[in-house]
């Protein structure tokens, strides 16, 4: 999961990394009362879990109380990339002389913790130019690497020593939280030569989740994520009319592809998971009813493990419980598929024995 | 490193030739146990179970169950592990089994951290280990060897190796395969994580030279770059048997995770486009549906005849 700014700037103020002074705030009446406390001039920073704020507008700065009562509603009502604002960061302006880049992520390919830092910052990462790659292997980052890193970004002395000892306290950060990637930029040299970490990403393994209590508090999902996390399936919200269920990460994903290339809009990606119950896929059906953009269901089943009479009982039980009143579309494959079949013979799902005449079906019902 | 057909049948020759044995760890558990199950109905010949203190019992009134893994290599010379167990005890398992000599070990837990499953793989790279997983369906050589939760309908015996980021699509597109005539000479799954034991390009490795290798057919999905990697490592082999992919996950929204720990794009990284291009340029036809693989498959064919 990837954390806010503001929340990220805790765990790096935990590790001593330097950082501005900054409040956030989730309504203006508590913006009004931090605005007072931090001083103008400030920056306006809008806190949601996706990249591309500045260009969407997400960052204003404010001068004076007037300029705060315009940008900090406008701020708090964007929507980026989907995300609604979780709260409002304010962060005292500041006085940058040059924007360096600077980040740990877990390499997928190498199987090791890899540093990537760049004289150059401020940017998104694919337009950081000469990037520094290290890799790190699983341990901290050792003094001389930390030195040699600073080096070869060119930085001499005092900014030298400054962006060294960054580097090591944002690898300690990385190691003990188990962090999946934690970014600063850009990591600025201000004009008293102090380094300062202007902006901050850190993304958690939320598999080592038990082993970090204390990230929970950072943890937000929304309710229906909470409830597919806590009956075992997998679900994400997309923005179309179709709810697509199936089994299997990639089953799921190549159907949404399947049915996007035939001009279907998919409402959700649903993977009722590796062990489907009745029940689990009744609560699964429960959260699609929830969602009014839906008008219809794709279900494609490969059974394996999971049988696709489970499935069918899970269906039949909804219709009885007048859960659902959509047109189902459904393609069952694998175990027990003859008997699943046979089961919603006389229900209100039509059974297809392709899954692209499933789709297509579906993309026409719900037209 | 063991060669992976070698680890599985052995050398012709060889009195347990086709018969190696392998050690259920977990197998107690009620995954474990249904899946121990199904593996030796399938054939495989599952000779210890692993079950911290249940040692001196047996499961299903035939396999011997140890307390540690040290124990069942000693009494069984197994080099074959497969680990049912909760992700968090999955270090743990992996430690015991890579330190008393298992060659292959299977890793079905999803969930795993990544960080535990970084060190089961420096520890595997000392012991010359391969680790398949975590979060994977298995590996199995079709009707002779089943090591995995993978069911048993849509594979046969042939000479198509079918390389897989996915579970259910390895089931897929192996179905589709089989209908359409073409057996599997393996197939390997190598788990939906961002990390794993095998990689795209080392499952490549285990299989690009196969005697009898027909064709071979990699089935991706979105996130990471070992769709890239492999793509590249085929270009520059030389590999010309004929090669089929299939990418799941060009409709899937960026910077949201679909379900697998590792189907997630972030800016450009891990999208279906880089992969398809990739492949593309390693001149590797990416079917659009799943169905279209062997169709592909039958036209590459042609064309090498």
């Amino acid at each position: 999961m990837q954390l806010l700014e503001f929340q990220a700037k805790e765990l790096f103020r935990e590790y001593g990394i330097n950082l501005l002074d900054s409040i956030s705030s989730t309504n203006i009446e508590e913006g009004r009362k931090h605005a007072k406390k931090l001083g103008y001039p400030f920056v306006i920073k809008i806190q949601v879990p996706v990249g591309g704020r500045g260009k969407a507008g997400g960052i204003q700065k404010c001068q004076n109380d007037d300029e705060f009562e315009i940008k900090y509603p406008q701020v708090m009502d964007l929507t980026i990339k989907g995300e609604k604002a979780r709260a409002i960061l304010l962060e005292k302006m500041a006085d940058i002389k040059k924007e360096l880049y600077l980040s740990i992520f877990l390499n997928r390919s190498k199987r090791c913790y890899t540093i990537i830092a760049s004289a150059e910052g401020g940017v998104e990462i694919e337009s950081v130019k000469n990037q520094i790659i290290k890799e790190i292997g699983l341990g901290e980052v050792s003094d001389e690497l930390a030195k040699e890193v600073a080096k070869e970004m060119g930085l001499e002395g005092k900014h030298a020593e400054g962006v060294a000892d960054t580097l090591k306290k944002l690898s300690k950060l990385t190691i003990e939280k188990e962090a999946e990637l934690v970014e600063i930029n850009p990591l600025a040299i201000m004009q008293d030569d102090t380094i300062m970490a202007l902006d901050g990403k850190f993304v958690t393994d939320d598999n080592s989740n038990f082993r970090h209590p204390e990230l929970e508090k950072y943890q937000e999902k929304t309710a229906i994520e909470e409830q597919a996390e806590k009956s075992g399936f997998s679900l994400v919200e997309l923005d179309g009319d179709i709810a697509v269920v199936g089994n299997g990460a990639g089953l799921v994903m190549s159907t949404l592809d399947m049915l996007s290339d035939n001009g279907g809009k998919p409402a959700c990606f649903l993977d009722v998971g590796g062990g489907a119950t009745t029940e689990s896929v009744y609560e699964a059906l429960t959260l699609i009813s929830k969602l009014d953009r839906v008008k219809g269901i794709l279900v494609n089943l490969y059974g394996g493990i999971v049988k696709t009479t489970v499935v069918a009982e899970a269906f039949l039980k909804a219709y009885e419980d007048n859960l659902i009143d959509l047109p189902v579309f459904a393609r069952l494959k694998g175990t027990e598929s003859e008997k699943a079949k046979e089961m919603l013979q006389n229900s209100k799902t039509k059974i297809f024995d392709s899954v692209e005449e499933a789709i297509n079906s579906a993309v026409m019902g719900v037209k | 490193m063991d060669d992976i057909f070698e680890l599985l049948k052995g050398k012709q020759g060889e009195s347990d030739y086709e018969n190696k044995g392998v050690i259920v760890q977990g197998i107690t558990g009620s995954y474990g146990s249904l899946h121990a199950g199904k593996m030796l109905e399938y054939g495989t010949n599952i000779v210890a179970g692993v079950t911290p203190g249940k040692g001196g019992q047996t499961w299903n009134e035939s396999i011997p169950i140890y307390n540690t893994m040290k124990e069942a290599v000693d009494a069984t010379n197994a080099k074959i592990s497969i680990i049912f167990v909760p992700a968090k005890f999955f270090l743990g398992a992996a430690k015991d089994a890579l330190e008393a000599g298992i060659k292959l070990l299977v890793a079905i837990p999803e969930h795993v951290p990544i960080r535990d499953t970084m060190e089961t793989l420096e520890l595997a790279k000392q012991k010359g280990a391969i680790v398949i997983g975590p979060n994977t369906p298995g590996i199995m050589i079709p009707e002779l060897i089943k090591i995995g939760i993978m069911p048993p309908m849509p594979f046969k015996a042939g000479k198509i190796a079918v390389l897989s980021k996915s579970g259910t699509l390895l089931y897929e597109i192996s179905d589709a395969l089989t209908n359409a005539g073409f057996g599997q000479s393996i197939t390997i799954g190598i788990g939906g994580d961002p990390v794993n034991g095998t990689r795209l390009i080392d499952a490549f490795d285990m299989v690009k030279d196969i005697p009898d290798l027909e064709g071979m057919v990699v089935v991706g999905e979105i996130g990471g770059d070992s769709e890239e990697m492999l793509a590249q490592k085929i270009i520059d082999s030389g590999f010309n048997k004929p090669t089929v992919a299939y990418i799941a996950g060009r409709a899937a929204p960026k910077e949201k995770r679909m379900g697998h720990a590792g189907a997630i794009v972030m800016g450009t990284y891990g999208s279906a486009e880089s992969k398809v291009s990739m492949f593309n340029k390693a001149n590797i036809p990416v079917a659009k549906r799943p169905a279209e693989v062997p169709v592909l498959l039958a036209g590459k064919m042609e064309k090498s005849d």
